[in-house]
C-alpha cells in the first residue's frame, strides 16, 4: 500500500494535492463536483485587508501551453472571508491554507493577525508573489531585503506556520528563498506566475486589460521545476510545489526535484476533476517507479 | 452542472464561419434552460470554449449549440466530425427567468452570434403563451442565420450592417416601439448591449453577457462585470451570464 501522507509545519496532509490559491476560489463551486474531504488541503484564495473589486475584464487569455491572468486580487476582504468561507471550508475534512495578501507591511500583518485568530486555518500562505496588482504583491517578493522584512512583521504576529509564495520573476530565486528562511519562514510554496503579455493582432493591443498577466500552465512546468530543485538544495525549508502540474507523473516529477506536496491550478479549469484523478492515480505512478510513499520520493532526482 | 462526455450528432456550416453543432445527451436536454451555456473542452487548449444553447429537443434528448470560429480553438472545433466525444461542462449559468408575472409581450433583441441563445429562449416563450418579437443583425448577408426559425415564432425584423439583406443598420435602429412589450432579453457585442440597455432604460430588461472565461464555473473570478449591487462585481459564468439590465454597468 502505498503511503501518500505527509507531515509538514502545521499541516497534517492525507495526501500531497491541494489546488493552488486564486484557482479554486474558497472550494463552494468545486465542492459540486467532489468531497472536498479527499483534498490533502486546500489554499484559499488570496486575502486582503478590506474588500478589493480586482482589475478590469479580460483578465485571462489562453497562450500556447498555459495561459495568462490578471484578475488583480479581487476578493471580498479577510473579515468576510473568516466569517464565512472558513466556515463553509471547515465543514470538510481537509487542512486550510489562508492566502495573505497586502499593499502595505501593515496590511499584511493585520490580515496574518487577523487569520492567526481562525482556529480552523492551519497555515499561512504569504502572498509576495502576486504580479498583477500595481502596489504590494511582486514588489515585496522581488527584493530580498523587503521579502525578509515582510515575513519577519507576519511571523511576528503568527503562530500558525508561514509558507511563503515565491515569484519566479527574479535573477535568483535562491537569494530571497535564503532571505525569508532566515526571517524565520515554516515553509515554501513555488513557484508563482511568470509576468508575460500576449498582443491581440487586430486591435494590436495587448489581450489582457491589465496589459500584463501571469503564465500559468504547462508551459512554466519546467521553469518551476529547475527553481525548486535550486532552491531545495539551498534551504532546509519544506517546499509546495506548484507550476503547471496536469498528471500524477508531474506529481510525482516535482517530488523529485525537491517538492513536498504539491499544489495544482490551472488545470482545474480544463479538468473540474483533476484534483481527486490526481490522488487516485498518484499511487499507481509512485509504485511504477519503485516508491512506497511520497515522502520517499520527495528529492530523489539525480544529477548528471 | 456537471463534465459530461457526450456525442457530436451532426455539425453544418449555417452561414459565414458560422456552425451549428447538434450533441445529444439527457443529462444536459433534461436541465439547459435558455441563456445557460456549456463550457467545450477543445484538445490541445488551455481552456474551454463558453456556447449558449440554442434549442433543446427533450424527446430525442438532443440540443444545438451554434459557434462562430474566431481563433485557433473553434477552428478545431469546426472540423469535429460528427460521432466524436466532446467534453463539456454543463449546463452552467443561470439562464433567462422565465417566470414571471406580467410577461405577455417580449420583445428579444440580438446581434450575430448573441443571437442563438435568443432562439431557444422564443420557443420556450411561446410555449408559455407569450408573445415575441425578435430584432436580430448581423454584419453582413453572408452571416445570416435562423432568420427561418425565428419567423416561425413571431414577427422577425432582421438587420444587417450593410444593409445587403433585411433593413440596413443596426438592430438598435429597428427596435420597435417599446410601449408594445413588457419585458425585453437582449444577447450579443457589449457595445450593442450597452446601446440596448441605455435606450429601453424605462423598460424590464434582461442582457445575456460575454467574456473570456477561466473555470468557467464561478472560481476563478475571470469573467466578471460590475454592477450597482452590494455584491459589486458579478461572475458572468456564475451569477450571469444573464444580469438585469438595470444592475450591470456596461
Amino acid at each position: 500500500m502505498t503511503d501518500l501522507h505527509v507531515q509538514l509545519p502545521g499541516l497534517d496532509l492525507k495526501n500531497p494535492i491541494m489546488p493552488a490559491s486564486g484557482c479554486f476560489g474558497f472550494g463552494r463551486e468545486y465542492s459540486r463536483f467532489y468531497d472536498l474531504s479527499l483534498l490533502g488541503a486546500v489554499i484559499m484564495k488570496a486575502a486582503t485587508g478590506e474588500v478589493r473589486p480586482g482589475n478590469p475584464t479580460p483578465r485571462v487569455a489562453e497562450t500556447e501551453g498555459g495561459m495568462l491572468n490578471a484578475i488583480g486580487l479581487q476578493n471580498p476582504g479577510v473579515d468576510q472571508i473568516i466569517s464565512e468561507e472558513v466556515p463553509f471550508l471547515s465543514r470538510f475534512d481537509t487542512e486550510i491554507i489562508a492566502n495573505v495578501a497586502g499593499s502595505t507591511l501593515e496590511e499584511y500583518e493585520t490580515v496574518a493577525g487577523k487569520f492567526n485568530a481562525a482556529p480552523q486555518v492551519k497555515a499561512l500562505e504569504l502572498n509576495i508573489s502576486c504580479p498583477n496588482v500595481k502596489e504590494g504583491g511582486v514588489q515585496f517578493g522581488t527584493d530580498p531585503a523587503m521579502a525578509k522584512e515582510v515575513t519577519k512583521k507576519v511571523k511576528a504576529v503568527s503562530d500558525k506556520p508561514v509558507y511563503v509564495k515565491l515569484s519566479p520573476n527574479v535573477t535568483d530565486i535562491v537569494q530571497i528563498a535564503k532571505a525569508v528562511e532566515e526571517a524565520g519562514a515554516d515553509g515554501l510554496t513555488m513557484i508563482n506566475t511568470l509576468t508575460g503579455m500576449q498582443i491581440h493582432l487586430p486591435s494590436k493591443r495587448p489581450l489582457i486589460a491589465n496589459q500584463t498577466g501571469g503564465l500559468s500552465g504547462p508551459a512554466i512546468k519546467p521553469i518551476a521545476i529547475r527553481m525548486i530543485y535550486e532552491v531545495r538544495r539551498a534551504v532546509d525549508l519544506p517546499i509546495i510545489g506548484m507550476g503547471g502540474i496536469r498528471t500524477a507523473e508531474d506529481v510525482l516529477e516535482f517530488l523529485l526535484a525537491g517538492a513536498d506536496a504539491v499544489a495544482v491550478g490551472t488545470a482545474n479549469f480544463q479538468n473540474p476533476l483533476i484534483l481527486p484523478e490526481l490522488i487516485r492515480d498518484l499511487p499507481l505512478v509512485l509504485e511504477k517507479y519503485g516508491f512506497r510513499s511520497v515522502t520517499e520520493a520527495t528529492g530523489k532526482a539525480v544529477m548528471n | 452542472m456537471k463534465n459530461v462526455k457526450m456525442k457530436l450528432i451532426a455539425s453544418r456550416k449555417i452561414a459565414e464561419n458560422t456552425y451549428e453543432w447538434k450533441l445529444t445527451d439527457d443529462y444536459i436536454t433534461q436541465r439547459a434552460r435558455p441563456g445557460q451555456f456549456i463550457y467545450i473542452a477543445v484538445p490541445g487548449f488551455t481552456l474551454r470554449r463558453p456556447i449558449s444553447i440554442a434549442d433543446v429537443d427533450q424527446e430525442n434528448e438532443q440540443f444545438t449549440i451554434l459557434f462562430k470560429v474566431v481563433g485557433k480553438g473553434t477552428e478545431q472545433m469546426a472540423h469535429f466530425p460528427p460521432g466524436m466525444t466532446v467534453d463539456c461542462l454543463g449546463p452552467n449559468g443561470n439562464g433567462f427567468p422565465l417566470e414571471m408575472e406580467k410577461m405577455g409581450r417580449a420583445l428579444l433583441i440580438g446581434g450575430g452570434i448573441g443571437v442563438p441563445p435568443l432562439h431557444y429562449l422564443a420557443k420556450e416563450l411561446v410555449q408559455k403563451g407569450m408573445d415575441v418579437t425578435a430584432v436580430i443583425g448581423f454584419q453582413s448577408k453572408a452571416d445570416v442565420f435562423y432568420e427561418g426559425e425565428f419567423a416561425e415564432l413571431g414577427e422577425t425584423i432582421l438587420v444587417t450592417d450593410d444593409g445587403s439583406y433585411g433593413k440596413k443598420g443596426y438592430v438598435t435602429d429597428a427596435l420597435p416601439d417599446p410601449s408594445d412589450f413588457d419585458v425585453y432579453f437582449s444577447c450579443g457585442p457589449r457595445g450593442m448591449l450597452k446601446n440596448v440597455q441605455h435606450l429601453l432604460k424605462d423598460k424590464t430588461g434582461y442582457l445575456s453577457l460575454e467574456e473570456r472565461m477561466g473555470c468557467g464555473v464561478g472560481a476563478c473570478a475571470a469573467c466578471v462585470i460590475p454592477t450597482n449591487t452590494k455584491a459589486g462585481h458579478k461572475k458572468i459564468c456564475h451569477d450571469g451570464p444573464v444580469f438585469s439590465a438595470k444592475e450591470v454597468l456596461l
